[in-house]
């Protein structure tokens, strides 16, 4: 069942730049190539282009242009955010609420902080991978400087209730911030700052078909903010260094693009994941799926393959010309599994054989169908010569 | 990140799967880990006559396994014994750092498998010398009064 077309399923990983994001870049990295705060013509058209930038991103969140602060990626804009409201609001508080399930620029950016004497509360999260309103307004004292909670997972696609949980949280504390890492959100979900209800929500372009080394971070204003980078007066003074540009330009276009899109590509993509899932459960003994089966981003599908392996089943997909990813220890550079998996309730070893595929605009229902004649055969090749398959449970 | 050897192994596999009347089992890892290897030897003449491996694990892990018993299959135990985990490693042209400890406990396996065969063989020389030491020909003791054999 080989030569065909590679069949790529790693869109939560990275996605291809949208060709029109390309076009739109390419002037800023030759002709149009000047420092947007020189003062002569050629940088006058980077900062023309950084200005329309700042408003095209502001109105497709709903926000205000200021509002808008140019990154280096969803990492550094988790990192502005949660360090940049902490540090802020040293004066009256220092305690910060978050789940264990968030992405490590948050957990660990959280881990810093608490190096630092601020405290944390990790909350837990039921076996779908959700977290409650109550759960987080429950955990908000009246030192609550900040609360960070993803718009939707990562790895298992469950969308945490963000909007009913700032809301909770500023009923019970009005000062405390409300930060979403809003990632995997974009092009899948409405994104909205203002139906959200949060002060911070962090974005990184090449999850939405734009270049990598670009994100956004959105600072409501009025929101305590203390800068990460000291040396240059960028981004209103809250992003000291040179703009990237042709970055910026790029992530406008794509971001624009998904925006406008979503209403048609969403619900094919959740079709496309639904075809998905049903064709591997009909065809696969000891599977699970991972994260809540319609809360999800319509992306996103993550199952656990009992006995087996994830790095071995993803090399052997990718024999077949199939790329996906895994939240395996091998696959990562530290020897535990997935937090995600873990904190969800999926047992050490099971947590080891989950395979991610994460969907994307090129992907058709004939590709699903291949998936899913492909993975019995790997599946089962693999349990074949796995010893805990042989044991009794 | 492989080596081309490493997934000419992973690929293609040598004696994978079990041997039911194993003269020795060793089993490596965690499943915790996620990386679990069982080693099966069949013994004769004090050569390693057939093995077979049975391994939950990453590329690593399969190619390790596949790799040591392609290694010491025929071998005496004693040039079993002198394979390493690194000679395992470099015999696949290498493996990339992260692998070195937790994937590539092969030969470590297959030790052990052989430290199970050599046990039972300890075992019966143990039980045969204390069924000469109490039988009443030899009648070193009284049978019936001397201890078990230490296991």
């Amino acid at each position: 069942m080989m030569n065909r077309r590679p069949i790529y399923l790693d869109h939560a990983a990275t996605s291809p730049l949208h060709p029109k994001a390309l076009e739109a870049m390419l002037p800023y990295f030759t002709e149009k190539f000047g420092n947007p705060s020189s003062v002569y013509t050629i940088a006058q058209e980077a900062r023309k282009a950084l200005d329309e930038a700042h408003d095209k991103v502001a109105s497709l969140l709903g926000a205000r242009p200021t509002e808008i602060i140019f990154t280096s990626g969803g990492t550094e804009s988790d990192n502005a955010a949660i360090k940049g409201v902490a540090l802020a609001g040293r004066d009256w508080g220092d305690h910060i609420v978050t789940t264990n399930i968030e992405h490590h620029a948050v957990l660990h950016t959280c881990n810093f902080l608490e190096k630092q004497g601020f405290r944390v509360t990790y909350l837990p999260v039921d076996g779908d991978g959700l977290v409650t309103p109550a759960q987080v307004a429950a955990a908000v004292t009246e030192k609550t400087l900040l609360v960070s909670v993803m718009l939707a997972n990562n790895e298992i696609g469950t969308i945490e209730p963000v909007a009913e949980i700032a809301r909770a949280v500023k009923e019970k504390s009005p000062r405390t911030s409300v930060h979403t890492d809003a990632v995997q959100g974009l092009g899948a979900l409405p994104v909205d700052v203002n139906r959200l209800g949060v002060d911070l929500l962090s974005l990184s372009s090449h999850k939405f078909r734009g270049p990598k080394g670009s994100g956004i971070l959105y600072l409501r204003r009025g929101t305590p903010f203390t800068p990460q980078q000291s040396g240059g007066t960028q981004e209103r003074n809250r992003r000291a260094g040179t703009e990237n540009v042709a970055g910026i330009v790029g992530t406008a276009v794509a971001m624009e693009l998904a925006v406008t899109e979503r209403e048609k590509s969403a619900p094919r993509l959740a079709a496309l994941r639904d075809r998905l899932i049903a064709g591997i459960e009909g065809s696969l003994e000891g599977v699970r799926l991972n994260g809540h089966r319609t809360q999800r981003l319509p992306n996103n599908v993550n199952f656990c393959f009992e006995f087996v392996e994830g790095e071995s089943i993803l090399l052997n997909l990718d024999f077949l010309g199939i790329a996906a990813s895994s939240g395996s220890a091998c696959t990562s550079a530290s020897l535990e599994p997935s937090h995600v998996l873990l904190a969800i309730g999926v047992p050490v070893e099971t947590a080891h054989g989950s395979v991610r595929f994460s969907l994307g605009p090129e992907n058709t229902p004939e590709d699903m169908d291949y998936v899913v004649k492909a993975l019995p055969g790997i599946i089962q090749r693999l349990r074949a010569m796995s010893p805990l398959a042989h044991q009794p449970r | 990140m492989y080596s081309e050897k490493v997934m000419e192994h992973f690929a293609n596999p040598r004696n994978v799967g079990m041997i039911p009347d194993a003269d020795g089992v060793g089993l490596e890892g965690n499943p915790v880990c996620g990386d679990l290897m069982k080693i099966y030897i069949k013994v004769k003449d004090n050569h390693i006559e057939d093995i077979k491996f049975q391994t939950f694990g990453c590329g690593a892990a399969v190619a390790t396994s596949s790799m040591v018993t392609e290694m010491v299959k025929g071998k005496t135990l004693t040039e079993a014994r002198t394979v390493t985990n690194k000679a395992v490693a470099e015999a696949l042209g290498g493996l990339p750092p992260i692998k070195m400890h937790c994937s590539n406990l092969a030969a470590d396996a297959l030790h052990k498998a052989i430290d199970d065969y050599e046990g039972k063989g300890a075992k019966k020389s143990r039980e045969s010398l204390y069924k000469e030491a109490t039988s009443p020909d030899t009648g070193v003791r009284g049978g019936r009064e001397a201890p078990p054999p230490a296991h």
